[in-house]
């Protein structure tokens, strides 16, 4: 099938880096999380409780919802932290969030990941010189930010292709079970930089933050 | 045609609706309270989580949402609205947004109600959450308190929008399929609160223009009273909205004066005055005896660790020439009483946008308290685009009016100065102190670039075409060096 792909670019400043990253993955993945899966006999399933939590930006004027779950939040912390060191002060950079299925592979083939829908945020930072065009700056990137969750919305909205629901033993092919309390889409989240000369791609790194264990 | 629905999927069909639309006031009444909302994820279903969310029922929402629906359900032509409006403590309100859940005729056959649908309304609902958080009304409700309060009503039925005014936006919040039609939500939201700046405006009388803004800013402490004034027929349950509500001005908001400097800078004079470094911000009334220029040291003397500066008002960037100028005889450096009218001269260098240029205001002023820091948007620094746009708010005509006219009794006007400056620390920088409304108006005429002016370009483009063989021949001769220049890159 197609991967889905959409592109969310954002200019922001140093310090909203995270904020605005954090913002955008996380609605994200409010939508592609559901509880946890508790298969019972006869192939029946129940589903656990998302809950979501309110969070306020401390430098960009903007709340977003998150579900509610410290073990997500703080791998996309990391993830984002990681982006974030890496990009310099002015420079551009990108990070993906890619959701993928996992399909088994006969040994010796390592098992492929497929992904299915893949959104990209572009990031172009800026530097502010006072405090005047940081206080205009957290309005309008809370602006922008708004309009860029209403983007997701509509994409999502669309309700296109979406994995099938797996049965217990694929469950793991589907969605990340590693967590406690919620269930994500499988998904993975990598970055690439863009020097400030506008070169081509000076660092690709990969990351794999959640994955449940290849054989 | 629910000939082709099961008895079983219609009747899951009609509660997933009747369930989804009393979340989805829920989500809505809950996302306006005013407090940041957490709900905890449990691995374990509950069995009374719809839709596997965990959204709280707050139980009052609940009734009325029901009283609404009396047993309906939403359906083609039977909308479900929630309205979400403002009411001051005055008693005046202005409808912020509809949220409408409404059902069109266009079936999916096909798609399995226990399942999908089912699923979907999730996604749905989930987006909901995220949407109420995006509408300009939401930052309007987390800063609800005693000025204002906002209240919600539930019909059902045909859809209202008139009372959003002119120019008012949707977002849809996304749609889902059934067997029996399209369930669709979606918000039409207020953008004109113009009217409430107007008004505001005609009460107090503030120097300069209203920015009219869709954002509020973070709250001042400027007590004005908010006279809207427009009819809204509504019934609301006001202690639906209590919560924990926070005690906010929100005058800034209702007077969509949504401007994003420090509100007290917005309606304060060109005069600001440093609070003193030892102590915290010290607030100074300019009214206090300011009679005439050369009783400015009068002021001074009283609060003798206060550090008179005359800076920029937030609207009003100066030229550079008169910044440095200001910044030399500002900056915490106490101007002596003994020398009030090189005091005034001195701060008069650092005009504001309402600042007459000093050189001519200099003598005139001095007849007229004031009259330094009048507005100067009559006489615009043409060289310097930064600094005033073109138009000027109207609002300042009546004060440039007054102040320009000859009125040698000035303690009518002195009234109308009346400014209480709020500097909170680090708000605003020295150099170029600009709201949103001045960066916005002076960035709609920016000035024309040079390369772009007809007559030059056509010039260049043909000095450059006659250049480029010189420039290929320089080049090709340092070939070598660029060589080097490119290997040290890589």
């Amino acid at each position: 099938m197609n991967c889905r792909s959409e592109v969310l670019e954002v200019t922001v400043e140093a310090r909203q880096v995270e904020e605005a990253m954090l913002a955008l993955l996380h609605t994200i993945l409010l939508h592609r999380s559901t509880g946890k899966f508790h298969y019972k006999k006869e192939g029946t399933y129940s589903i656990g409780t998302v809950g979501t939590q309110d969070i306020d930006c401390d430098f960009i004027d903007f709340t977003f919802v998150r579900v509610s779950s410290e073990e997500l939040d703080r791998a996309i912390r990391k993830a984002v932290s990681e982006f974030k060191d890496a990009l310099s002060s002015d420079g551009m950079g990108q990070i993906s969030l890619e959701f993928y299925q996992k399909k088994k592979s006969r040994w010796p083939f390592s098992d492929e990941c497929i992904p299915w829908e893949v959104w990209s945020i572009k990031v172009n930072m800026v530097n502010l010189a006072n405090e005047q065009e940081r206080q205009i700056c957290r309005e309008k990137v809370g602006e922008k930010l708004g309009e860029k969750v209403i983007n997701v919305v509509e994409v999502i909205n669309r309700h296109e292709y979406l994995p099938k629901m797996p049965t217990q033993s694929e469950v793991g092919n589907v969605f990340d079970t590693s967590l406690k309390d919620v269930q994500p889409y499988l998904y993975k989240i990598t970055y690439q930089i863009t020097d400030s000369l506008g070169t081509s791609v000076s660092t690709t790194m990969r990351r794999l933050i959640k994955d449940t264990l290849a054989l | 045609m629910d000939s082709d629905l099961s008895p079983q999927d219609k009747k899951d069909l009609d509660k997933f609706i009747k369930f989804f639309a009393l979340k989805t006031v829920q989500v809505i009444v809950q996302a306006r309270l005013g407090e940041k909302i957490c709900t905890r994820s449990s691995s374990s279903p509950t069995g009374s989580d719809w839709f596997n969310l965990a959204i709280k029922d707050i139980p009052e929402v609940t009734h009325e949402a029901k009283k609404a629906l009396a047993g309906q359900l939403p359906g083609i032509g039977r909308s479900m609205c929630v309205e979400i409006s403002l009411k001051t403590s005055e008693g005046d309100s202005m409808e912020l947004e509809t949220w409408c859940l409404e059902m069109n005729e266009k079936c999916d056959k096909d798609i399995k109600v226990s399942y999908t649908v089912y699923n979907r309304l999730s996604v749905l609902l989930k987006s909901l959450l995220a949407i109420t958080r995006v509408t300009p009304a939401y930052k309007l409700s987390r800063k609800q308190g005693h000025d204002y309060v906002i209240l919600y009503r539930i019909y059902f039925g045909e859809v209202q929008l008139g009372g959003l005014g002119e120019g008012f936006q949707t977002v849809r919040v996304g749609v889902v399929g059934t067997p029996v039609g399209t369930v669709t939500l979606s918000c039409a939201y207020r953008t004109n609160l113009a009217f409430m700046s107007s008004r505001q405006f005609e009460r107090s009388a503030p120097i300069m223009g209203i920015i009219v803004d869709h954002f509020v800013d973070a709250p001042g402490g400027n007590p004005r009273p908010i006279n809207m004034g427009q009819p809204c027929n509504y019934r609301a349950p006001d202690d639906d909205d209590g919560g924990a509500l926070g005690v906010q001005d929100s005058q800034e908001v209702c007077t969509t004066s949504f401007s994003t400097s420090p509100p007290s800078q917005l309606y304060a004079s060109r005069l600001s005055y440093q609070p003193a470094p030892a102590g915290g911000a010290t607030e100074f009334n300019t009214n206090q005896g300011l009679h005439a220029g050369k009783e400015v040291g009068m002021v001074l003397a009283p609060g003798a660790d206060v550090h008179l500066t005359v800076e920029n008002a937030p609207n009003t960037p100066s030229s550079s020439g008169d910044e440095e100028g200001l910044l030399q005889s500002g900056e915490g450096r106490s101007v002596s009483p003994s020398d009030p009218v090189e005091s005034l001269n001195a701060f008069t260098r650092k005009v504001g946008a309402f600042v007459n240029k000093p050189s001519n205001q200099i003598t005139g002023g001095l007849d007229l308290p004031f009259a330094a820091f009048a507005p100067r948007g009559l006489d615009s620094e043409e060289n310097d685009p930064m600094v005033n746009p073109p138009d000027s708010p109207p609002s300042q005509s009546p004060l440039q009016a007054s102040l320009h006219s000859q009125g040698s009794d000035c303690s009518g006007q002195q009234d109308d100065f009346v400014m209480v400056d709020f500097r909170p620390a680090f708000s605003k920088d020295d150099l170029l102190p600009m709201d949103l409304g001045t960066f916005y108006r002076e960035f709609q005429n920016p000035p024309q670039l040079a390369s772009l002016s007809l007559h030059t370009s056509s010039q260049s483009m043909a000095d450059d075409l006659d250049s480029l063989p010189e420039k290929l021949r320089v080049y090709e001769k340092n070939i070598d060096e660029f060589d080097a220049f490119v290997d040290m890159l890589q």
